[in-house]
């Protein structure tokens, strides 16, 4: 019986002093709720933009500068939504994505989506301005120590320094990211390399390569490109190709020739442009530099910022810049 | 023709002999050497025709057509009434998600915050967690809550549970009437066919199904929860159904003779009966409902599973390892709950709880609850967790752990991993991949057999065909080389610290919390620290795999050697036999039926890590679903690889299963719960 009384004791204790909290307790949020409503009644309507954020840091940094921006100073509200690339697209249609603000090139999703070939649910809305440059990247210190090697007719006289566990006799050539337009397997048996390609599966499992390989001296060749945020850290350094020229890559097994610059595109819904509006007005304008995205990529890596944080940092240094986007 | 004389020579294992004394004079293993001594010698002869090699970006017409097959669903969204129906139910899915977040996890505009704040959430929980299962799971629940909070994803952790527990409820809902069906149902062909059905969803590589479930479900929380719930829902069927069959037969009959219904029975015997083992089925479907809490990171399904890709994109190891031990904060705290929950009751009535008292204080600390719910809806501080640097100081440890661990044992690893790709990757490699596909078809077969028996012909036939049929035949055996390797190392595990766990206590109480925490928490978070130690290659593949299946294998291990009587131990002792005899006399062989069920769980726990390790490295079947994952036009390729995994899971588990069935010890059905015994 004296547990219970004792028991019955600590709850009476309890009670009271939760009804005196309760008593205490500021009300904070209901003083917040009103001033969100009149802010919202100020404001207008302006809408909602569905921003795809694809798995990579440098979309996130432009993605999030366009957010922030599109948040400031047209005041619509932004849905970032973590999305592989095919399901972006698959969104267009649905009103559930309006923007993937980085496009690296999906011929095969673009006959199913624009409106010549497919079902129009999206459009090309231009060049962001970034410029990927795709190619066969070496580390900083194996470039230092063997400058002859950033060509690829001096390729051979390596190959042997290159074989790992997984590339038999041959040397090791590191395939990336099965997201990529990747023809490493054709150039190699086209331009008579000892090379096998061993395809990392990923980006991290690449970075992880590539980190690893500098900080201890070991040699490896791989498909890499520019911008990365991963290359402020460790300046990756290009080899020489053929160099690529307008057809060389029309089929896929004859290709022996370097990849091109890609411009990188905005693609979005046309449904979502139609409605029109200020933020669609703003990220046609949109523009910046392969330098401006790999800051914001820094921040956010180096500097451990969140995509939030890094995108309003660089949004407040550059006014100018920001100035030239809004409708 | 070569291909015809390499199952010529192993026929005569083919027909097991009819008795056993027969069986016993030539043992199988050595049917099966002889079978791969024969394929080696024909290996040597043929190597390298016929090995259907396809190159990494390239496909085949088969791929293409089911390309097609998916392009024509895409078309025809608009039009077709199936995907209208489950498009509307997808956002039904999303708006009871947005409900809930509304309610406890995102600010509900205008409010700043959700309409309950932490402390309401908290209090409540801790509540429930009071009432269905008494003080300590109260305790437990309220600090796994304030650690969700404390680590700065308290927002993200609620999603998850949100996601979490919504899908397992639908998995429940469908999950208990099919599983009724399976326990009672008296045809062989209708669990044969739940069984396979069932084989299928849990080892086809969710990247396979997560596009064309965005295409009928829509993007984000409604595809999250179908996702989770279409994985979440096999354990809980085999599971309970296993229950309801194994209630025993003479408690049926003698209730039967009372003259009750098929339906009383049901009720009132059966699913009573039944109930330890639905709770456990229950809480195998809540960790595989966790096990996806990352994959639907990549189709914006909400929850902590976010925050651990986010930091893999950036190669930062402490920033993933916070959430995905929050992951694994959760999924002990649901284990454990519902364990307890479905114990409470009993306990209650054995320890002479009296009811009015533990009414008056459900009802005393319940009203506390709402006191804190209605305290966090009017202070801000009581409804948004106060920020700390918990999680900034954590991940910066675990960085610089991990930083000193590869400097430390970094050339080591190099050694190791060379090592075991050069003894045993290679070689076993170029046996399977090497061979022209029919030599190794006609090896795999004459092993089946020989291990098997009769019983064994007519899966790996259909499997084999299968295979074939896909045309990814030389990345199948590339995938099912790793398989094996991975398995092996599994087994090396199991042995060790299996047995290291049923002699000693102490150990087992060290050991076990760590394999909780391996079987649960995100491969996500360990890749980078793999792949910095062994680079991207097979290796880092079948390391991914090893930590995830060496669990379950250690486990089942250690309960079989725990299992073995002591008085048999005992007996041993008194003879004199050293340590050593009385683990490899006594132990491991009267463990066997456990050690076989570690095998096979090790198995197919491995080769469920195959796309993973396609994402580090490990090529062939994982990369190719990855790939179709990831490139439009290379879906179909994705989906043959998806199949082939599948194929090769069903080959291996009827091959064991078959093999297991010629063993007096598994025979007994109790040691053949694979789906029991492989619980967290």
């Amino acid at each position: 019986m004296r547990t219970r009384k004792l028991r019955t004791g600590l709850l009476a204790v309890g009670a009271c002093v939760a009804l005196t909290l309760a008593g205490c307790g500021d009300d904070s949020i209901s003083k917040e709720t009103k001033e969100n409503e009149a802010k919202a009644a100020d404001q207008g309507d302006c809408g909602e933009i569905n921003m795809a954020v694809n798995p990579w840091v440098g979309y996130e940094a432009s993605a999030y500068v366009v957010g922030t921006v599109v948040e400031q100073e047209i005041g619509c509200k932004v849905n970032y939504k973590d999305l592989k690339e095919d399901v972006s697209w698959q969104g267009f249609g649905t009103g559930e994505v309006d923007v993937v603000i980085e496009d690296w090139g999906h011929p095969d999703l673009e006959k199913k989506f624009f409106a010549d070939q497919g079902d129009g649910t999206a459009m090309d809305f231009g060049e962001n301005g970034n410029v990927g440059i795709i190619g066969w990247f070496v580390p900083p210190w194996l470039a230092e120590e063997h400058p002859d090697i950033l060509d690829w007719e001096n390729l051979n006289k390596y190959a042997d320094e290159f074989k790992t566990s997984e590339s038999g006799d041959k040397g090791q050539f590191l395939g990336s990211d099965p997201s990529y337009v990747q023809f490493d397997e054709a150039i190699i048996s086209n331009l008579g390399l000892d090379f096998k390609v061993v395809f990392s599966g990923g980006e991290a499992a690449s970075i992880s390569a590539f980190e690893k390989a500098e900080k201890n001296h070991e040699w490896v060749i791989g498909y890499w490109w520019e911008p990365q945020w991963f290359n402020a850290k460790v300046p990756m350094q290009r080899v020489k190709l053929p160099p690529y020229e307008e057809g060389c890559q029309d089929d896929p097994a004859k290709v022996a020739c370097d990849y091109p610059e890609t411009p990188l595109k905005k693609i979005v819904s046309t449904s979502w442009v139609d409605e029109g509006g200020p933020g669609v007005e703003l990220v046609k304008n949109f523009k910046w530099t392969n330098e401006d995205q790999n800051l914001v990529a820094k921040y956010i890596t180096e500097d451990k910022m969140s995509a939030e944080d890094a995108a309003a940092k660089w949004v407040e240094d550059n006014p100018d810049k920001v100035e030239a986007w809004l409708p | 023709m070569t291909a015809t004389l390499a199952p010529a020579k192993p026929e005569p294992g083919a027909a097991p002999p009819p008795t056993e004394e027969a069986r016993r004079s030539v043992p199988r293993w050595v049917w099966a050497l002889g079978v791969v001594v024969v394929w080696i010698v024909v290996y040597q002869l043929t190597k390298g025709n016929d090995t259907l090699t396809l190159p990494g970006r390239s496909h085949t017409d088969l791929h293409n057509s089911l390309t097609g097959f998916r392009d024509d669903v895409l078309s025809s969204r608009d039009t077709n009434p199936v995907i209208q129906f489950t498009y509307d139910l997808g956002s039904w899915f999303s708006s009871v998600v947005e409900w809930a977040q509304g309610l406890i996890s995102i600010p509900d505009f205008p409010r700043p915050v959700p309409q309950i704040g932490w402390l309401g959430v908290l209090a409540i929980a801790t509540w429930t967690g009071l009432a269905l299962a008494g003080w300590r799971i109260a305790l437990l629940i309220a600090c796994s809550f304030l650690s969700f909070g404390l680590f700065g994803y308290w927002s993200a952790s609620m999603d998850l549970l949100i996601v979490t527990l919504f899908s397992v409820l639908i998995a429940v809902v469908l999950g208990i009437p099919l599983a009724i069906w399976l326990g009672t149902s008296r045809s062989r062909f209708v669990v044969g066919a739940i069984n396979t059905v069932l084989d299928f969803f849990q080892t086809m590589p969710t990247f396979v199904y997560l596009l064309p479930i965005v295409l009928f479900f829509g993007i984000g929380a409604s595809s999250a929860v179908v996702c989770t719930f279409l994985y979440a829902l096999p354990p809980i069927i085999r599971i309970a159904g296993h229950g309801i069959r194994n209630v025993p037969a003479t408690t049926l009959e003698a209730t039967d003779s009372a003259g009750q219904t098929g339906f009383q029975r049901l009720r009132k015997v059966q699913l009573p009966m039944a109930r330890r083992t639905i709770v456990v089925g229950l809480n195998q479907t809540v960790m595989a409902a966790l096990a996806m809490a990352t994959l639907v990171g990549y189709i914006d399904g909400p929850g902590l599973g976010q925050e651990v890709l986010d930091a893999l994109f950036k190669n930062d190891v402490g920033a993933g390892f916070v959430p995905g031990m929050l992951i694994v904060v959760m999924a002990v705290m649901l284990d454990r709950t519902t364990t307890a929950a479905s114990e409470a009751p009993e306990k209650r009535i054995r320890s002479g709880t009296d009811p009015r008292r533990r009414r008056i204080l459900l009802a005393v600390t319940g009203v506390l609850a709402l006191v804190a719910v209605y305290l966090s809806r009017r202070t801000l501080d009581l409804a948004e967790f106060p920020e700390t640097s918990w999680r900034a100081t954590v991940a910066d440890k675990v960085n610089s752990f991990e930083d000193w661990f590869i400097d430390t044992f970094g050339g080591a690893t190099d050694w190791f991993k060379d090592t075991v790709s050069s003894l045993l990757l290679n070689p076993m490699q170029s046996l399977l991949a090497e061979s022209p596909w029919y030599v190794a078809a006609a090896g795999i077969f004459g092993i089946a057999v020989a291990l098997g028996g009769m019983r064994a012909v007519l899966p790996t036939l259909i499997c084999l065909a299968g295979l074939r049929y896909f045309d990814l035949w030389h990345d199948a055996m590339i995938t099912l080389n790793m398989t094996l390797v991975g398995t092996l190392l599994v087994m090396v595990l199991a042995l060790v610290f299996g047995v290291w766990m049923a002699r000693s206590p102490k150990a087992d109480l060290v050991i076990r919390p760590l394999l909780d925490t391996g079987q649960t928490i995100p491969p996500f978070v360990y890749l980078i620290p793999i792949l910095s130690l062994f680079d991207p290659t097979r290796f880092t593949a079948i390391v991914a795999g090893v930590v995830y299946a060496a669990p379950v294998a250690i486990k089942l291990v250690a309960d079989g050697v725990k299992g073995v009587s002591p008085t048999t131990l005992e007996a041993a002792r008194s003879t004199g036999s050293t340590t050593w005899q009385e683990i490899t006399k006594v132990q491991l062989p009267m463990a066997r039926g456990s050690i076989v069920l570690a095998a096979n769980q090790g198995l197919l726990y491995v080769l469920s890590m195959a796309v993973i390790g396609g994402l580090v490295g490990g090529g062939a079947l994982g990369y190719d679903v990855v790939l179709g994952f990831s490139r439009s036009e290379e879906w179909g390729k994705g989906a043959a690889a998806g199949i082939s995994i599948v194929l090769i899971g069903i080959m291996l588990d009827r091959i064991a299963r078959a093999a297991a069935h010629g063993d007096p010890v598994t025979r007994d059905p109790n040691k053949r719960r694979r789906w029991l015994a492989a619980r967290v």
